[in-house]
């Protein structure tokens, strides 16, 4: 294949996969919004205000990126392996096995489906945050960059988990038992500082504790985490995600006989 | 040049089933060729590991001269498939499915729309191209995976059971469109479970069985094998003695107006007209009993069986033999 004809090839799968999410918006987009406003509501409005500050924020400027960063993690990863998996089920799958695209187009495709949707959610529930909180900026490029590279991240995760997937209940598993509770435990609603100091190294194992921290930092200026390591984190699980799904689709495994 | 080429295929799955076991095959550029074998023969398996849909555990494929291994760009590109099953996404709109898989080969989105608009035409489904996939019947969503195969505009045109549960106007016009789109240079290899279908259609043919290849030769010499035809003929009025034949015809009464008669290819049906009207019995209209292919094919995977079978026995006894020893 040219350039040309690859690039057509990676612009139908992300213009597929965009479509998916948004044909359905109010399975995808709305839903991620209410949740996120009645965190506000119960976590900042009522729980909250009974809260101090933290590191000079009310409670409820505190949970605004936690939460924002939830919702990409949860739609990104569920968009590529509800999607993925989808399409093995259907076996629709094999429109793209038997064409030439190469498969390390396949993946990005799909991870630019996740991607996209994240990012339309986050947008979605920026603007409920900004509805409840004072909105701060602090570095918008770090904000940014958290925010696009969790959205890989999360959508290479789910890639893999859909290709091992060998039944609905497969692609419920991990979000259930492993994603939701490493995101609760990533200090969405609570600064690792208030932790005894043996919980605050075992948070430190917790990588999504990284991403949130450092899209705290970049909306709110504050940390528990180094930036630098955050990044390193980040790129290295992208990198290392990305290499295991080519693994995987070059061997066939749970699409090829 | 060769269509298609396939060199001591084999297959054997992870619960060890040996789904081929050396299957050749060599098809002609222009071909319309017919892939045929009973259920579980293999024809699926090897039409998969053609479309990169499953892994060979040996041999060589090539398409147009493309190795499937070393040259897949180059060999996928030549090739359009139209699987047993239904294999697009239910959710989707006709004419996208159509659209995204021109993108897949590298179609510029509008192009891809263009052909979409043709095949649709062609295929009578333009008035559905805005319709769920799901919501089509089932002729149409056979004639959907049609289009979508062509939309690249493959050399080779692979059709694994197109027709199956088709009624018989669509089968006759999607006949008539692959006869077209044949001619036009489209090379085809059509399995399917009507025999009539590939007699009427194909030029050539392979029959797999057991995961090897047992025939391959062209229709009219596959066909020139068989040394009895069997005709019916319908009477004007009833017949209760059968007239004295010739060497070579076997007559039988079937009801008072029907009579079959099996012919060996050294004679003529004339003979049998003027035995009949010699007595008096006039022949209304006549019919093949059964297609010629499909006697063709009994005897061919029978008698393949029947040597499987020997070969099974013989090694058992060997085996036993050995053991004694």
């Amino acid at each position: 294949m040219t350039f040309n004809q690859k690039f057509n090839a990676f612009k139908t799968i992300v213009i597929k996969e965009y479509m998916r999410f948004i044909r359905i918006w109010i399975q995808t987009v709305i839903p991620p919004a209410i949740t996120t406003a009645l965190y506000f509501v119960i976590f900042g409005e009522l729980i909250g205000s009974q809260i101090s500050d933290i590191n000079g924020y009310s409670y409820m400027d505190y949970i605004v990126p936690g939460l924002i960063l939830m919702a990409v993690i949860t739609n990104a990863y569920g968009n590529v392996v509800s999607s993925f998996y989808s399409a093995k089920f259907q076996k629709s799958i094999e429109e793209l096995l038997v064409s030439p695209v190469p498969n390390y187009l396949i993946i990005s495709g799909y991870v630019s489906g996740g991607v996209a949707r994240g990012l339309v959610v986050g947008f979605v529930v920026t603007l409920v945050a900004m509805f409840f909180s004072d909105f701060h900026v602090h570095n918008i490029f770090v904000a940014l960059a958290v925010f696009v590279l969790t959205a890989v991240l999360f959508s290479l995760a789910g890639f893999i988990n859909a290709v091992y997937a060998k039944s609905f209940d497969d692609i419920t598993i991990i979000p259930t038992f492993v994603l939701t509770p490493l995101t609760y435990l990533g200090g969405i609603f609570y600064s690792i500082e208030m932790l005894p100091e043996f919980w605050q190294k075992v948070s430190l194992l917790n990588p999504i504790l990284y991403m949130i921290n450092s899209f705290r930092y970049g909306l709110l200026g504050i940390t528990d985490t180094d930036l630098i390591s955050a990044f390193a984190i980040i790129i290295l699980f992208i990198i290392g995600l990305f290499c295991f799904a080519i693994f995987l689709l070059n061997r066939g495994t749970g699409i090829k006989q | 040049m060769k269509a298609l080429s396939i060199r001591h295929l084999e297959k054997t799955y992870q619960n060890g089933t040996r789904a081929l076991k050396g299957v050749d095959l060599d098809v002609e550029e222009g071909d319309f060729f017919a892939l045929l074998g009973p259920n579980g023969a293999g024809k699926s398996t090897t039409i998969g590991i053609i479309a990169g849909l499953v892994n060979k555990s040996a041999g060589n494929v090539s398409i147009f001269g493309h190795d499937i291994d070393s040259q897949t760009d180059a060999a996928k590109s030549c090739l359009g498939l139209v699987p047993q099953e239904f294999n697009f996404n239910q959710f989707e709109p006709v004419i996208e499915i159509l659209a995204n898989q021109g993108g897949y080969y590298g179609i510029p989105r509008k192009l891809a729309y263009e052909r979409a608009e043709q095949y649709l035409r062609q295929l009578e489904l333009w008035d559905k191209r805005h319709v769920m996939a799901r919501e089509l019947s089932g002729g149409m969503k056979r004639r959907l995976m049609i289009a979508r195969a062509l939309i690249h505009r493959p050399r080779l045109l692979i059709l694994d059971e197109p027709t199956a549960g088709v009624d018989i106007e669509i089968r006759r016009s999607m006949w008539t469109f692959l006869r077209k789109i044949n001619d036009e240079g489209t090379t085809i290899i059509l399995t399917t479970h009507y025999l009539e279908e590939a007699e009427s259609l194909c030029k050539n043919i392979a029959i797999i069985d057991h995961g090897c290849t047992i025939e391959n030769t062209s229709m009219r010499k596959l066909l020139n094998q068989l040394n009895i035809e069997t005709f019916v003929l319908y009477l004007d009025d009833h017949v209760e003695q059968l007239p004295d034949c010739i060497e070579g015809c076997d007559l039988r009464i079937i009801d008072n107006n029907t009579l079959e008669v099996d012919i060996s290819k050294s004679n003529s049906i004339n003979q049998v007209f003027e035995i009949l009207s010699a007595k008096n019995i006039n022949v209304l209209s006549m019919r093949n009993k059964s297609n010629r292919l499909e006697q063709l094919f009994m005897h061919l995977v029978d008698k393949n069986r029947n040597n499987i079978e020997l070969m099974q026995t013989l090694e058992q006894a060997s085996n036993a033999n050995s053991i004694a020893e």
